[in-house]
């Protein structure tokens, strides 16, 4: 049950990743931000509801659209900050960027660049998890796109078929970039994808912080009792584009508008004062520390050195 | 090390996963029919009797499994692969490219991904274009992986070893028209360093630089050209990537001539490579003579007999190539 305590965590590391998004945001476009970046604002409470859920020796790969989930597995936004800074001081010292955040000692395995490889990087994880009699499960963030890729239906056999404590958690935001989820799919009901592969699956409202965390604190409970992967789907919507190229030509204002309404932020803030878990004064507070802590973190990101192109060979091999 | 045994190369590659799984049990193996089948080329036998549940036949998802083993070996495991074909890599190259040789990189050095994937490669075996592909120059041309070819049972099992060991995704590429060859291999333990060419036989008027299957046959034709009085050094590479330039450039120094055969297409292949880090060397100013490069003919491998042998480099083409090189 989420309580008092789990629900300000929850709304913490939501505003901490809707706050980091937009200082990314607004470095960018200042110019001060090299690269590009996928923003996923809207879809805070899938990264917060199912990170939270997991302990800090369970492992989580995360898509291109990662901010929000290394995030609310505990990754320090400072370092995360200086990273997609490009930074001597960030978490991956420079070398990986937006797309790449990861850091080990947090269970956080990676963000990826490609659309999909995590969920068969996460069996083998799960898989070394069981045989060492580990409790601790591996799980995978990919979108509503991935479920196309070749490698998705590779993984759910896999996990199926070798009995591995996976949790496939599908966020399905409708687009594959621009291309809604209609047009690339006869069947958009995305939990039946579960079914070849006898997988238990559930569809959860992504937009609602403390359904995503229940659901994906059950389906761990039952992939560690039973030694089985689970396949969750978050139901959500992306506010923000897709990347710094997105003309937001596929979509209309009203979908969008429709869409904010739920944003899961106000929802969740909305819960709390509903029952009691904070004040109006209290969530202001919060706000503001979180306010605070980016202001600490860009400041942390700007401040730190650039890394020395002569280290450049430090990391192609490990010794 | 004590008595050296014969063993055929198959069984040295065999011999080295049964030791390492004896020694490490984070070891263990994965592929396509390795277990009751005993692996499509013999390879693994009865490893599956003696490590039930460490040899692990996998569903044909060669994606799904090559990522399952990268996923495992972030987690500390010392997963060896096999792909059954050398030419399947084609069909898990995210993994290969993307993935395991980019995330300790990417990651900051936090993540390592001590990962051996075996695959048989080489044509001769009549299987046509998509089954006897030598593709380890588009293997090299990825920072981060390392990739070993090796041309003899000691080279295998010692490499195999040392790759098991390595804390970096390691390409091993068995040449299939040598998994039945024998050779002295010591009882006992050893390991081949990674990144280390051997000279396979010491000359003065020519240096070869070959490795894998290719090996055997530039030994021949530096046997016969002996006598003629023409003295040929042989290299065998054993490791491609990282590969050992100094060796080349000493032995170029000394020989003035440099010949470079290798059994994968001319057209990008590593003999490109291999005479650009001369000409770029300091050994340029030895040679008294053009780098020459002895490679399949720039087709897709072709299945009749005929043609099949015609596209390589043999004996003979070899032979007749380094007379004129320091004729």
């Amino acid at each position: 049950m989420v309580d008092k305590q789990l629900a300000r965590e929850l709304l913490e590391k939501m505003m901490l990743s809707r706050k980091f998004e937009e200082q990314v945001q607004y470095y960018f476009s200042l110019g001060m931000i090299h690269g590009t970046t996928h923003l996923g604002i809207g879809e805070e409470a899938t990264a917060a509801g199912t990170c939270l859920a997991l302990t800090k020796d369970d492992d989580m790969f995360a898509t291109h659209r990662g901010h929000s989930a290394a995030i609310c597995k505990g990754i320090d936004i400072r370092r995360m900050m200086a990273e997609i800074f490009g930074k001597s001081t960030g978490v991956c010292k420079g070398r990986g960027g937006s797309m790449h955040i990861a850091d080990k000692d947090k269970g956080v395995l990676g963000a990826n660049g490609i659309v999909g490889p995590s969920m068969a990087l996460a069996c083998g994880a799960a898989f070394a998890h069981k045989r060492r009699g580990e409790k601790a499960v591996a799980l995978a963030f990919f979108g509503d796109g991935a479920t196309n890729e070749g490698i998705f239906h590779e993984s759910m056999n896999l996990a199926s078929v070798w009995n591995l404590p996976v949790l496939f958690v599908c966020t399905n935001n409708l687009y594959g970039m621009s291309t809604h989820i209609s047009k690339v799919m006869k069947d958009t009901e995305l939990e039946h994808r579960a079914i070849p592969y006898k997988m238990k699956s559930v569809t959860v409202d992504g937009n609602d912080a403390a359904a995503v965390y229940e659901t994906v604190r059950k389906a761990r409970e039952y992939a560690l009792k039973n030694s089985e992967p689970v396949f969750i789907v978050e139901n959500t919507y992306r506010i923000s584009g897709h990347s710094k190229s997105d003309g937001n030509q596929y979509r209309s204002k009203e979908e969008i508008a429709y869409w904010k309404q739920l944003d899961p932020i106000k929802l969740f803030e909305k819960y709390m004062i509903d029952r009691g878990f904070a004040t109006t004064k209290e969530i202001e507070e919060m706000d503001k520390a979180c306010t605070a802590a980016l202001e600490e973190a860009v400041k942390f990101a700007i401040e730190s050195p650039y890394p020395k192109l002569e280290d450049i060979y430090e990391d192609v091999y490990a010794e | 090390m004590s008595t050296p045994n014969e063993i055929t190369y198959a069984q040295a590659v065999r011999d080295a996963m049964r030791e390492e799984m004896l020694r490490d049990p984070d070891v263990f193996l994965m592929g396509e029919d390795i277990g009751v089948y005993r692996g499509a080329f013999g390879v693994t036998q009865e490893l599956y009797k003696e490590f039930p549940d460490r040899v692990i036949d996998t569903p044909i998802s060669e994606a799904g499994f090559v990522g399952c083993a990268i996923g495992a070996a972030v987690e500390g495991m010392r997963p060896i692969v096999e792909i059954m074909f050398s030419d399947f890599i084609s069909v898990c190259y995210d993994m290969i490219l993307n993935q395991a040789p980019k995330m300790h990189f990417m990651f900051g050095g936090k993540v390592s991904v001590p990962l051996v994937i075996r695959t048989a490669s080489g044509c001769g075996t009549g299987a046509a274009a998509q089954h006897s592909q030598s593709l380890e120059a588009m293997l090299c041309h990825i920072p981060g992986l390392k990739v070993i070819v090796p041309s003899t049972p000691y080279d295998a099992k010692g490499l195999l070893k040392a790759a098991v060991r390595d804390n970096n995704p390691v390409m091993f590429l068995e040449q299939k028209l040598l998994y039945r060859t024998t050779g002295a291999v010591p009882e006992g333990e050893y390991t081949v360093p990674i990144g280390k060419a051997d000279v396979k036989r010491t000359g003065s008027d020519c240096t070869i630089v070959t490795y894998g299957r290719m090996v055997h046959i530039c030994l021949k034709a530096a046997e016969t050209l002996a006598g003629e009085g023409i003295s040929v050094e042989v290299i065998d590479l054993r490791t491609l990537l990282p590969m050992d330039k100094q060796c080349i450039i000493d032995s170029v120094k000394k020989t003035k001539h440099l010949v470079i055969v290798h059994e994968a297409v001319k057209t990008g292949g590593l003999g490109g490579e291999i005479a650009a880090s001369i000409a770029e060397s300091d050994a340029f100013y030895y040679l008294d003579g053009p780098i020459r490069r002895l490679a399949a003919e720039d087709s897709p491998v072709p299945f009749s007999a005929v043609l099949e042998k015609g596209v390589l480099p043999d004996e003979e083409k070899i032979i007749r190539c380094i007379r004129e090189e320091v004729g």
